[in-house]
């Protein structure tokens, strides 16, 4: 039954072991599992099943998942089988599971947010996405894991432990979106889809090796994802190829008269650009700025062979300036907490989540307080305390006020880059994945992940990094970002597929089958047997 | 420093010292079918946390979408105020922490107000005053909180409290005076009729339903005074919720009172936000604003900036109804009443239930008489606004035309009046009910009027000589023996020529 498939078996000399036995359907990309859901060579029931089997064998050494639905999992499946029984057209991904980033508002599952303060807090209503991809036949499988409310770059700031990188298990899987590419990272689910704030997709992309989307500002609801930084806030999805990311992008994207801020614009043709792996005539822009001190070698060496190989593949390179991406960074620190601060106040205690000090005789100012105090991690208390402090009278004009300045000058930045180029490109983040604790205690290292990522999130453009190899020092994998204008992210799929068939035709064998962390989560799952 | 042990100055001694600068802050709840920022219809009186949805509860992900025919209403009461309407403006959050705030903000504007810079009319006693309206900006309203035991009913001292948030996301406007300084001792009556004013204005727009009682209307005042030819104005306090035109009357007097107090005694007025008390009329001391919240405001990013069109303004321009003031003086010259007669049907709100009762059909001098003194009298014996009283102006016309038509004399209406207040029915039902009909049927009267005589053979006597006048002793005599339901003009008439002094 599944022998036509391409699996990871017999990966030339990379060591990993991959899932074995019925578990290998964990291994095909969503597009081959949805062809072969909608030829009747597979059921989704077997596809969902074989998913929770992988998480319930895995997740212990990997900690992707916040809370897994067996039961909706399979409900879903069982559902888009009967559909294509009863002959009823399917979506491009039904039947195709999927790992939720625990931000989403489902009434079916507990919504946390990463937070003590959310624990157990089932929302009554779906998001715009969550119904979306309901209705597309996409089986729920869970909720991933995250960063408190999306603030941070390992999941190491989640309230229930930090989820691990599937190349090595010691290392973060990145943030805040670490859940859903650990889980994809780990075979676990084909697809996630998480937020990008700062880079919260791209970076846990880059440092597991994975496709991941930050789309257009507004071309992804934002209702019922619940807020870190409004103004910034994007869903995008998270896959092993570039095919299933756009895949992903065109049933997850369009307008939402439900969010203001939703673009009432067509959905930019991503999965064709998917399919046209061409770069002949593209021009491409270096961005000066996102390069030099700071960044590892390793990382620098894949990128710069990465554009080299563009140009081989018929693009124009030319170097860019964006001179004001040096202050975004900064910018971000103020704009992202002024906006968390005034977001994150609603968690009180009154209505809903945690309530701490109730005895009768606090006052509800002390409840609110009491729990505020419990029920945030410092991260979080963090960033209220930043934005707080921006937006107070007296100092609104130099630092929110200013920030947004610079936030204008980085849009004009973008503007004049795109009249001179197509696209532009640079590592997605500075370094390969770190191991989980370096940082924690060290904010400012932490921020700066996101230094190559925060650019695009302030200008509302649309990104996407790529894997574009391993770095020679040490094994682990690099991505490489590509930023187009707003509405143009058709362009960003067209790069990155003909990166990653390049890639692909040179190595011979899939990217993550050099995942050496595969090989730990066999270990720790063998001894736990 | 204590201000607790100063006695407040006479009012008129006070404004013989003192120049008074009064400033209203006036909260309106619109009339739109649904909230501001979702589809959750506006009601009130339903069971509590009934009308709400994940958007007015601000639960995590939820996001608001701009209500337009709340700008729409603003708009237009913006242009009924002479306003200029802004080309582009945004919604702004107001950040504090307050149980019955579901976001903990308040979704408002703030240096970009929808319109500014207009001004309203009012008149007292003859003087005419141009209010200047600052601002005119639109919001969503707070949930409610009922704080139970304690002596104040406000949250500290409470047992516990109890949050409602049907109200949560009901459209507000707020429209925001210039200071307003001149006014001298008339503040009081200023400030009365400013918002009354502005009430038949909003009432006249249909935006909004304005009960002041249900707090659709809420005002703020603002006063400070000043030595009398001080080139700087007094430091001004806030008194919050001031919800009956009385009251607003009060709360200026009362606060130009304790003002005046404080600065005989050589003190200083604290800038402060103050409660006022309906059963004192006093106002006592809240927040001051040397502790006041930082709101932190920034410009709102869940919704994108309003640009209203101009032709979408002109259009509601076009569309603005008669407005009160150009009202008055095409009723007052239609009823060919004085000015005095005008001001007092405004003081005792009964402007628009004349205007019905004329509408229904009635002479205008009756339907003025009837609901500025007889309804009037049963209004504040019920200890009810004159709007409020069971009766209709439908109905009230009805009772002047069976008057006119002799039907009803007005001891007779009277009594219909009552049965009518007390749900007997209609006009014409009450008087069947009751059996009130005037006796015009002649026979009867007649033989009353001849049992009369017969009675009291004398003053029949002395009226066939002559002494009409005697004739009222046998009037009075018709009418009790016809329990009052005769026509005393009749009766009269039918006397002298029975006695023959008729012609």
């Amino acid at each position: 039954m599944t022998g036509n498939y391409q699996k990871a078996e017999g990966a030339g000399g990379a060591g990993g072991r991959p899932p074995a036995g019925d578990a290998a359907l964990t291994t095909m990309t969503a597009a081959q599992m949805a062809k072969a859901v909608a030829d009747g060579e597979l059921s989704a029931v077997e596809l969902a099943q074989a998913h929770l089997d992988r998480i319930e064998l895995t997740d212990v050494a990997v900690r992707a998942f916040l809370h897994v639905a067996p039961e909706a999992a399979l409900a879903a499946a069982r559902k888009v089988d009967e559909e294509r029984a009863a002959g009823k057209p399917l979506g491009p991904l039904a039947g195709v599971p999927l790992v939720l980033k625990d931000v989403f508002t489902t009434k079916d599952m507990p919504t946390t947010c990463g937070s003590k303060i959310l624990a157990g807090w089932q929302p009554p209503y779906d998001s715009t996405i969550t119904k979306r991809l309901r209705h597309a036949g996409i089986v729920i499988l869970g909720k991933s894991n995250m960063d408190e409310f999306a603030m941070g770059s390992s999941t190491e700031n989640s309230a229930f432990g930090p989820s691990r990188n599937p190349w090595d298990l010691k290392l973060i899987p990145g943030g805040s979106s670490g859940g859903s590419s650990a889980a994809v990272a780990a075979y676990q689910a084909p697809l996630g889809i998480g937020t990008d704030t700062g880079g919260s997709i791209r970076q846990p992309a880059a440092v597991c090796g994975l496709v991941g989307t930050k789309p257009t500002y507004g071309g992804n609801s934002r209702y019922g994802v619940v807020a870190f930084a409004s103004s910034l806030d994007t869903p995008g999805p998270l896959a092993r190829t570039v095919l299933d990311a756009a895949l992903l992008h065109e049933v997850m994207s369009g307008h939402d008269p439900a969010d203001s801020t939703s673009l009432d614009a067509p959905v930019p043709p991503v999965v064709a650009a998917a399919r046209n792996a061409d770069v002949a005539g593209l021009t491409i822009g270096v961005v000066s700025e996102l390069s030099g001190e700071g960044y590892e070698t390793g990382v620098l060496t894949r990128f710069n062979e990465t554009v080299e190989l563009l140009e081989s593949l018929g693009a124009k390179v030319q170097e860019v300036s964006c001179p004001h991406f040096t202050y975004a960074l900064p910018a971000y620190y103020l704009i992202a907490p002024s906006e968390c601060s005034s977001n994150l106040a609603r968690f009180d205690a009154m209505r809903y989540g945690l309530r701490i000090g109730d005895d009768g005789e606090a006052s509800a100012e002390d409840v609110m307080s009491m729990t505020r105090a419990v029920g945030f991690g410092a991260e979080v208390k963090r960033r209220i305390m930043l934005g707080t402090y921006a937006l107070s009278s007296g100092y609104y004009d130099a630092y929110y006020g200013k920030a947004q300045q610079v936030r204008t000058l980085i849009v004009r930045d973008f503007d004049q880059a795109f009249e001179q180029v197509d696209v532009l490109v640079s590592p997605t983040t500075p370094t390969t994945a770190f191991p989980i604790g370096e940082r924690a205690d060290d904010p400012m290292a932490m921020y700066l992940a996101d230094l190559c990522t925060i650019p695009s999130d302030l200008a509302g453009n649309a990104a996407i990094s790529v894997p574009c190899g391993v770095a020679p020092e040490n094994g682990l994998p690099v991505g490489f970002q590509v930023m187009a204008p707003v509405l143009a992210d058709d362009r960003l799929y067209r790069v990155a597929a003909a990166i990653e068939t390049a890639l692909d035709q040179r190595r011979g064998y899939p990217l993550l089958t050099q995942a050496r962390g595969l090989d730990q989560i066999a270990d720790v799952t063998e001894a736990g047997r | 420093m204590t201000t607790t042990a100063i006695k407040p100055v006479p009012f008129d001694l006070a404004t013989s010292k003192y120049e008074p600068v009064i400033g209203l802050e006036t909260h309106v709840e619109l009339g739109t079918v649904t909230k501001m920022f979702c589809g959750t219809p506006v009601t009130f009186g339903a069971e509590p946390n009934s009308a709400v949805c994940p958007v007015c509860l601000g639960l995590p992900g939820s996001l608001p979408v701009i209500n337009k025919t709340a700008i729409e209403y603003t708009i237009k009461i913006g242009l009924a105020l002479n306003c200029s309407i802004a080309s582009w403006c945004r919604f702004a959050r107001k950040n504090y922490f307050y149980p019955d705030m579901p976001k903990n903000f308040q979704i408002s504007q703030y240096d970009e107000p929808l319109c500014t810079d207009g001004w309203l009319e009012v008149e007292v006693d003859g003087h005419e005053f141009t209010i200047g309206i600052e601002r005119v900006h639109l919001e969503e309203d707070t949930g409610k909180s009922m704080h139970v035991g304690g002596a104040t009913g406000r949250i500290h001292g409470a047992d516990y409290s109890l949050v409602d948030y049907n109200r949560a996301g009901i459209p507000l406007v707020e429209i925001v005076t210039k200071p307003i300084p001149g006014t001298a001792a008339l503040a009081p009556a200023v400030a009365r009729a400013y918002v009354a004013e502005l009430r038949d204005l909003l009432r006249s727009l249909d935006v909004s339903d304005v009960r002041m009682e249900q707090g659709s209307l809420r005002c703020d005042v603002n006063t400070s005074i000043a030595p009398i030819g001080s080139p700087d104005w007094g430091t001004r306090t806030e008194t919050k919720n001031v919800n009956s035109l009385r009251s607003i009357e009060r709360a200026v007097r009362s606060e130009v009172e304790r003002q005046a107090g404080v600065l005989d005694a050589g003190g200083r007025i604290v800038q402060e936000t103050r409660h006022f008390q309906e059963d004192t009329g006093a106002t006592t001391s809240g927040r001051s604003k040397e502790e006041a919240q930082d709101y932190r405001y920034f410009p709102e990013p869940d919704l994108v900036p309003m640009a209203p069109a101009r032709e979408w303004v002109e259009e509601i321009r076009a569309s603005l109804p008669e407005l009160p003031a150009a009202r008055r003086v095409r009723l007052q010259a239609q009823w060919g009443l004085s000015d005095l007669d005008m001001t007092a049907l405004r003081n005792a709100d009964a402007l628009d239930l004349v205007a019905e009762t004329v509408a229904a059909g009635a002479p205008a001098g009756p339907a003025r008489n009837w609901w500025l003194e007889e309804l009037s009298r049963r209004a504040n014996d019920a200890g009810i606004e004159l709007a409020a009283l069971a009766i209709s102006p439908a109905q009230v016309a009805r009772i002047i035309e069976l008057v006119e038509q002799g039907q009803l004399n007005n001891k007779l209406a009277r009594v219909v009046v009552d049965g009518v207040l007390a749900g007997e029915g209609s006009p014409d039902e009450v008087v069947a009910s009751r059996n009130l009909a005037v006796v015009t049927d002649t026979s009867v009267l007649a033989a009353a009027v001849d049992e009369a005589i017969a009675a009291n053979p004398d003053i029949a006597a002395k009226i066939a000589d002559g002494k009409i006048a005697a004739a009222g002793a046998l009037v009075g005599v018709v009418m009790k023996a016809t329990k009052g339901q005769a026509d005393a003009a009749s009766v009269r008439e039918l006397i002298l020529q029975r006695c023959g002094a008729g012609n």
